[in-house]
């Protein structure tokens, strides 16, 4: 009895977690499996005829995967930097400054985490249009630079910091810019890192945008390149179409390992009083 | 840098509705050590924030040295504090720590970028901060410690990282927020020593904020009392001790705590207590309420033992190794407790019901008024106490 009380919660987890793997279990089996076994429901990893070789070589070949990736990059990065760069002041003076209106300013924040990006669609479609900017990195990025989100994750996290280390700073002569970023962020990398996956991914495997605002290939970012892929003439092979998505993944994939481990240091640093 | 005086001329400070602070006139003279002590919520702490510049006043102006500084930021003041919680910066090294004032104030912001600030700042600007860091670590016996985190330290540890960030500037004065108040017993009356002893060798002057008040009366030239958003009595640890200027000091200072008598001042001044002339009598001056009821205040250590003295029940007896307090109530008045301070060594002079005769030292005893006021008293001749 003891036993299963033990186990039992961890085979919980196990089954949530099986579940949530599926799906890309699934994607990466059928991205080596051959045309004619791709409709069989067996999940057996090792399949009857390997030909992940036939299908990675034609996703990267029939589009230029890599290009994708380059746009991907770009957008992501770009979005994440203008993010940092916005709202962290924003939070460090809701958290931790002094200034009239600041709990109404703090409601609003919380009251603009509540829009949907798709009820601002339309706006912001016909304000890119009308500035000839459609077709750009930049329209892809702009809608995403202000993020409340952001503002009232760091926000949570700011207000944490000790005021009288903020105060020492004062003394000390640090401008507020540099108690901001120096000190204040510097104690909330572990958040920094949480809204860096939380963007990227997000921003990464964004298809509604982009597909708005981006008709040319060349600018695509790695989802809507896969659109484009599925609608080529290689439509019915799904095989390569897993390949092509496997490879955009992946980075998405190695990118939150790499800040799990940053989540864990960050973590036990701050455990440490 | 010579230690500087700092003026304060009616300092007033609210926050919304409350008063914290009502019109506070002080000086701080050049090299003095001087307390600024009361109960959490009398508004000591405002005053020193208002000091450093982390609080701006509604009212009143402050002055480093002569020169006014009341809209200055802190930065500009030339003033180094040391804060209850010792607000290290959790992601630099002791040695850092110890550096930063020093680089904020003499270093570029360019000079202070990471990785890239070294190339610019110079070589001879930089060993010079060096030197001041190594000075200043010698001074609090760390530079053992200096590559470490402040998350690797010790309480009493960081707090000397504290005190040595703060003297690295070589400030106009020192401002020190219940320094003491995170650490144990033993480590605190250590670091008291120690804070005294620092105070002399570097002659800076000190405003030093804290509630208890054996920290103030140790270390302190000059103590101001605040209760209540106003200075009650400033002087020297022994004036507030012993010529306590109103009840209110009497009460706070001294542990335990002063004993307070009920007496009626009557005609010529001659107090009585339970109707009993006790051979003192108040300074007539001449005013309105010059008789009526008035507080007779009697320090632990003025009562004493007396064969034809007032009877008193022994309720409990305390001895704290060298002292021993005994407390006890008079029947006359049960709901008064008095406490007498013996030498642990004497006597303990109860009879077989527990009853003891006190007495007092006459010369030594408070009187204070109907409005709380220290009234002069004179001994008469030796009446019955």
């Amino acid at each position: 009895m003891a036993r299963l009380r033990h186990y039992l919660p961890h085979l919980v987890l196990a089954l949530g977690a099986a579940a949530m793997l599926l799906p890309f279990y699934w994607m990466v089996l059928t991205s080596i499996r051959s045309p004619s076994e791709i409709f069989d429901v067996s999940l057996w990893p090792v399949p009857k005829t390997f030909s992940g070789g036939e299908n990675y070589a034609q996703a990267a070949s029939s589009v230029p995967m890599a290009r994708f990736m380059l746009n991907g990059l770009i957008v992501c990065g770009g979005i994440l930097a203008v993010q940092v760069l916005t709202s962290v002041p924003a939070a460090y003076a809701l958290a931790k400054l002094r200034f009239p209106g600041r709990r109404i300013m703090l409601a609003l924040v919380i009251a603009a985490l509540c829009v949907p990006v798709q009820a601002l669609a339309l706006p912001l479609f016909v304000g890119l249009a009308r500035a000839q900017l459609l077709n750009t990195y930049f329209a892809m990025m702009a809608p995403f630079f202000l993020s409340v989100f952001a503002i009232f994750l760091f926000h949570q996290s700011f207000r944490s910091y000790p005021d009288e280390i903020i105060e020492a700073a004062r003394m000390d002569g640090f401008s507020e810019m540099e108690i901001c970023w120096r000190l204040v962020l510097r104690g909330s990398l572990p958040s920094l890192a949480a809204f860096a996956v939380f963007s990227v991914v997000a921003h990464w495997n964004d298809l509604y945008w982009p597909m708005i605002v981006i008709n040319k290939t060349e600018l695509a970012p790695p989802p809507l390149g896969m659109l484009f892929f599925s609608d080529a003439e290689t439509g019915a092979n799904y095989g390569a179409l897993m390949a092509g998505a496997t490879i955009i993944t992946a980075p998405i994939v190695l990118c939150f390992l790499l800040a799990r481990r940053h989540f864990i240091a960050g973590i036990t640093m701050t455990g440490v009083k | 840098m010579t230690p500087q005086s700092l003026e304060l001329t009616g300092i007033g400070k609210g926050f919304g509705q409350t008063e914290v602070l009502r019109g506070i006139d002080l000086t701080v003279r050049p090299g003095e050590f001087l307390s600024l002590v009361g109960m959490s919520g009398c508004g000591k702490s405002t005053l020193l924030r208002i000091i450093a510049g982390l609080e701006t006043p509604d009212r009143g102006t402050v002055s480093i040295g002569g020169a006014d500084v009341t809209g200055a930021d802190p930065s500009d003041r030339n003033l180094a504090m040391v804060f209850q919680s010792y607000a290290l910066y959790p992601h630099m090294s002791v040695r850092e720590n110890i550096a930063t004032p020093l680089r904020m104030r003499r270093l570029s912001g360019w000079a202070r970028l990471p990785l890239v600030g070294r190339m610019i700042a110079g070589r001879a600007a930089l060993d010079d901060i060096d030197a001041a860091v190594e000075a200043a670590a010698g001074v609090l016996e760390i530079g053992a410690l200096l590559e470490r985190r402040p998350a690797e330290l010790s309480g009493g540890q960081r707090q000397r990282v504290a005190l040595a960030r703060a003297l690295v500037r070589d400030p106009a004065a020192f401002l020190m927020d219940e320094p003491l108040s995170n650490l144990d017993a033993k480590l605190r009356a250590h670091m008291r020593a120690e804070l005294s002893a620092l105070h002399r060798r570097l002659g800076a002057t000190f405003v030093y904020v804290t509630h208890d008040q054996i920290e103030a009366m140790t270390m302190s030239d000059r103590i101001a009392l605040m209760i209540e958003g106003r200075i009650e009595q400033l002087g020297t640890p022994d004036d507030l001790y012993r010529a306590p200027a109103t009840l209110r000091v009497a009460r706070f200072i001294g542990q335990p705590s002063i004993n307070l008598l009920p007496v009626e001042i009557g005609p010529a001044g001659r107090l009585s207590l339970f109707g009993l002339e006790i051979g003192l009598a108040a300074a007539l001056s001449g005013g309105a309420e010059t008789t009526g009821p008035a507080t007779l205040g009697l320090r632990p250590e003025d009562l004493h033992l007396r064969a034809d003295g007032l009877p008193a029940k022994v309720l409990r007896v305390e001895t704290h190794g060298a002292d021993r307090y005994v407390s006890c109530v008079l029947p006359r008045a049960p709901e008064l407790a008095l406490t007498l301070r013996q030498s642990a060594t004497d006597p303990l002079g109860a009879d077989a019901d527990g009853v003891l005769r006190l007495g007092f030292v006459a010369g030594r005893a408070h009187l204070f008024g109907a409005d709380g006021q220290r009234r002069t008293l004179h001994v008469l001749e030796r009446v019955a106490a």
